[in-house]
């Protein structure tokens, strides 16, 4: 919540700053530029390149802000990584009091800081040594040398200046505690009574995100040029997006193969149209991904079954692409070329194929971003490579920079296809748009 | 015999409500070879169906259309059409919109080449050949299409508001066009508009419908096309019998269209 709150803050200032900038640039004079109205006008919106990029920008800098990355010069506080003490006063059975002082300190990794060296305290109550693993708290049982024990009926009665009356041994018959368990303010952090008595001791937590739920860019990126490298679970990066993608292309290809004659039959024969019609009507609304237990069942879960599934989720889209195109030639072309003295073929060939080749690709766009994200999931359910298994592997292992990185070439995979998909439209369809 | 015949056509339309639409009602016409014939009517009185039929996109339910002594059953290269606009193909380029009738018709490109240069030559979009349509203005557009009706040499030139969508000044350019055209090419032309002056220029035969049920109201034959070719079009305007015949046909169309007016409102 915070973090969306930051990142609209950034986008005020930085249209703010951008308008101020543009107000002292030179005018441009172009015909968008004159024009007084363009609030409603559609074609004087165009995506400004500078939002873009402070865009793009914006979710690095606060992903590496709460990350604590290297990259970012600003960061959300961290968590407390030094040490700390506090004095606590502990009552024994007999109604006895004596004072002591817990040393704790914040360690990287379990057993990566040495022990806190301490020196014994005067009374029954000696001093304690604690590590805490950063971004976790740690439980000190205080009375693990003292001489009277916590079983023995010793509670702690004051921290850090601060008294309690809590008494973890005042239970009901169930054996519920009668009392809430007391929250003390210690010097960078706070600590609480366990309902055993002992001291939880939690560190100031900070602002930032441990890399365990969200890893750092570079941490990423390292995961990226590592794996790239090495491969992860027998497999190299490659042949993992390798697999995703070939599965994309072959289903897609005899979805397209099949459902583009199906499409043109349909919208050329009343037969054909009334056959299929129930069939494409009825599968369309059908999430391809409803059907990976149905493919499952009947095509296993190697090679076939994905290929099968991306079939079936590219071959309505295509049909009904197809069908559209056919439905959308201009009759007057029709009839121009059969006048011209063309056959049924010719003007298959010549007037409703290419007539139909924007539909289809818009229809082929579609189609490839459903099977991406089809093989994606299907993946994920089952399979021995392929982009969608790494990240559900890793994630079983928490790996999350796996799972990160994952997701990126994933998305950054589905914009590069349709784009593509976009180039090869604009090369062989021209005349979109534009007739 | 040769020439264009309708043997009194009528064309019904069943609707789905049951009624019926009376498109044309005995419809009967000779043209001869070579004739320039404009059709003028209020909108809805049948021109496109009448033409329509012509080419043989529609059968009429009653009567028959012979072109030289055979029975038309369907669209032909014999019958060439230019539509108002979007009959080009955009995926072409403009040579290839012009060299299509041919192609299809298996005629090898060695031989076609020079006549569609010619005939682009003819409609002076020689520098244009290798443009795409979407290129193109809406009369450049027009003329594309106009070569290409002409490059499979039909015997019957069929027009349907050709210059319909086109400002006034490249109208009239392509009226000029239209009439050098005729002249040149010998070809049987029948053309259908909206505007009186046009159907002047353009026919040395006017066909005036009458709509409910469409049928040939009134028939003219006209000097002016003939004065026009290679002439300026201005020039013929002044003609005074001219400006009699413009009125006389305006009066006429206006009363029809006053009719049925009157008869919806008395309808409604
Ligand atoms: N396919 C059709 N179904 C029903 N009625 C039609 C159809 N085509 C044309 N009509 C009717 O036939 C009449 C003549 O139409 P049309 O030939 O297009 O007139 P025009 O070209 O003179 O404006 C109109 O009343 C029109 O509504
Ligand atoms: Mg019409």
């Amino acid at each position: 919540m915070t973090i969306l709150l930051i990142y609209i803050a950034i986008f005020v200032i930085a249209f703010l700053a951008v308008k101020f900038v543009n107000s002292r640039l030179e005018q441009r004079h172009d015909f968008t530029s004159l024009k007084t109205v363009t609030f409603g006008d559609e074609s004087a919106v165009t995506a400004n390149r500078t939002a873009s990029v402070i865009s793009v920008i914006a979710i690095f800098l606060i992903w590496g802000a709460f990350t604590g990355s290297k990259l970012t010069p600003l960061h959300a506080p961290g968590p407390y990584q030094g040490k700390g003490q506090f004095d606590y006063v502990v009552e024994g059975p007999d109604g006895q009091r004596d004072g002591a002082t817990a040393f704790w300190q914040v360690e990287e990794k379990k057993g990566a800081a040495e022990d806190l060296e301490i020196t014994g305290g005067d009374g029954f109550a000696q001093n304690d040594a604690l590590n805490i693993i950063k971004y976790r708290s740690g439980q000190l049982r205080w009375d693990g040398n003292d001489e009277v024990r916590r079983r023995d009926g010793a509670r702690i009665v004051e921290v850090n200046g601060q008294p309690t009356d809590f008494d973890p041994n005042r239970r009901d018959e169930n054996g519920n505690l009668l009392q809430d368990r007391p929250t003390f303010r210690i010097d960078n952090g706070t600590a609480t009574l366990t309902d055993k008595g002992a001291l939880l001791i939690t560190p100031y937590q900070g602002w930032q995100m441990e890399p365990i739920w969200l890893p750092a860019p570079e941490a990423v990126w390292g995961r990226i040029v590592e794996i790239a490298k090495e491969g992860y679970q027998n497999s190299t990066l490659l042949e993992h997006l390798g697999w995703s993608l070939f599965r994309v292309i072959v289903g897609f290809a005899f979805g397209a193969l099949v459902g583009i004659p199906l499409g043109y039959a349909m919208g050329l024969s009343d037969w054909f149209r009334g056959w299929f019609d129930p069939i494409v009507e009825f599968m369309r609304p059908v999430p391809p991904l409803a059907l990976i237990p149905l493919v499952i069942i009947w095509a296993g879960i190697g090679e076939t079954g994905k290929i099968i599934l991306l079939f079936l989720a590219a071959l309505w889209i295509m049909t009904i692409a197809a069908r559209a195109g056919v439905s959308g030639v201009n009759i007057t072309k029709v009839h121009a070329a059969y006048s011209l003295g063309a056959s049924k073929w010719q003007i298959m060939r010549h007037v409703i194929m290419p007539n139909s080749l924007p539909e289809i690709f818009t229809g082929a766009r579609v189609a490839m971003g459903v099977c991406w994200g089809t093989v994606v999931a299907a993946e994920l359910v089952a399979a021995e490579k392929g982009a969608g298994m790494m990240i559900m592997v890793a994630s079983k292992f928490q790996l999350t920079d796996i799972v990160l990185m994952g997701i990126i070439l994933i998305g950054i995979i589905g914009y590069g296809i349709d784009i593509l998909m976009r180039r090869i439209e604009r090369w062989l369809v021209p005349w979109k748009g534009r007739a | 015999m040769s020439g264009l015949k309708l043997d009194s056509i009528s064309m019904r339309f069943d609707l789905p409500n049951g009624d019926h639409v009376q498109a044309l009602k005995n419809v009967s016409l000779d043209i001869k070879t070579g004739e320039l014939m404009s059709v003028l009517g209020p909108s809805g009185c049948g021109k496109t169906t009448l033409l329509n039929i012509i080419a043989g996109f529609l059968a009429p339910t009653e009567g028959a259309v012979l072109l030289n002594d055979h029975r038309v059953t369907g669209p032909a290269q014999e019958r060439g059409m230019v539509f108002q606009k979007g009959a080009l193909f955009e995926w072409m380029n403009v040579r290839e919109n012009v060299a299509f009738g041919p192609r299809m018709n298996g005629v090898p490109k060695s031989e076609s080449a020079g006549k569609v240069d010619h005939l682009l030559e003819v409609v002076g979009l020689h520098d244009f050949k290798e443009k795409a349509i979407y290129e193109l203005s809406g009369g450049m557009q027009q003329r594309v299409a106009l070569a290409r009706c002409l490059a499979n040499d039909p015997d019957v030139i069929l027009m349907d508001e050709p210059l319909g969508a086109l400002d006034a000044l490249t109208r009239e350019k392509m009226q000029g066009l239209v009439l050098k055209l005729w002249k040149e090419t010998g070809k049987t032309i029948i053309l259908i508009t909206h505007s009186v002056e046009e159907a002047l220029l353009l026919g040395e035969r006017l066909l005036v419908m009458a709509p409910r049920p469409g049928r040939i109201h009134k028939e003219y034959r006209l000097p002016f096309a003939e004065m026009g070719v290679g002439a300026d079009l201005r020039e013929v305007k002044h003609h005074a019998e001219y400006a009699i015949t413009r009125e006389e046909i305006l009066n006429m169309i206006w009363d029809m269209e006053e009719e049925i007016m009157g008869r919806t409102e008395g309808a409604a």
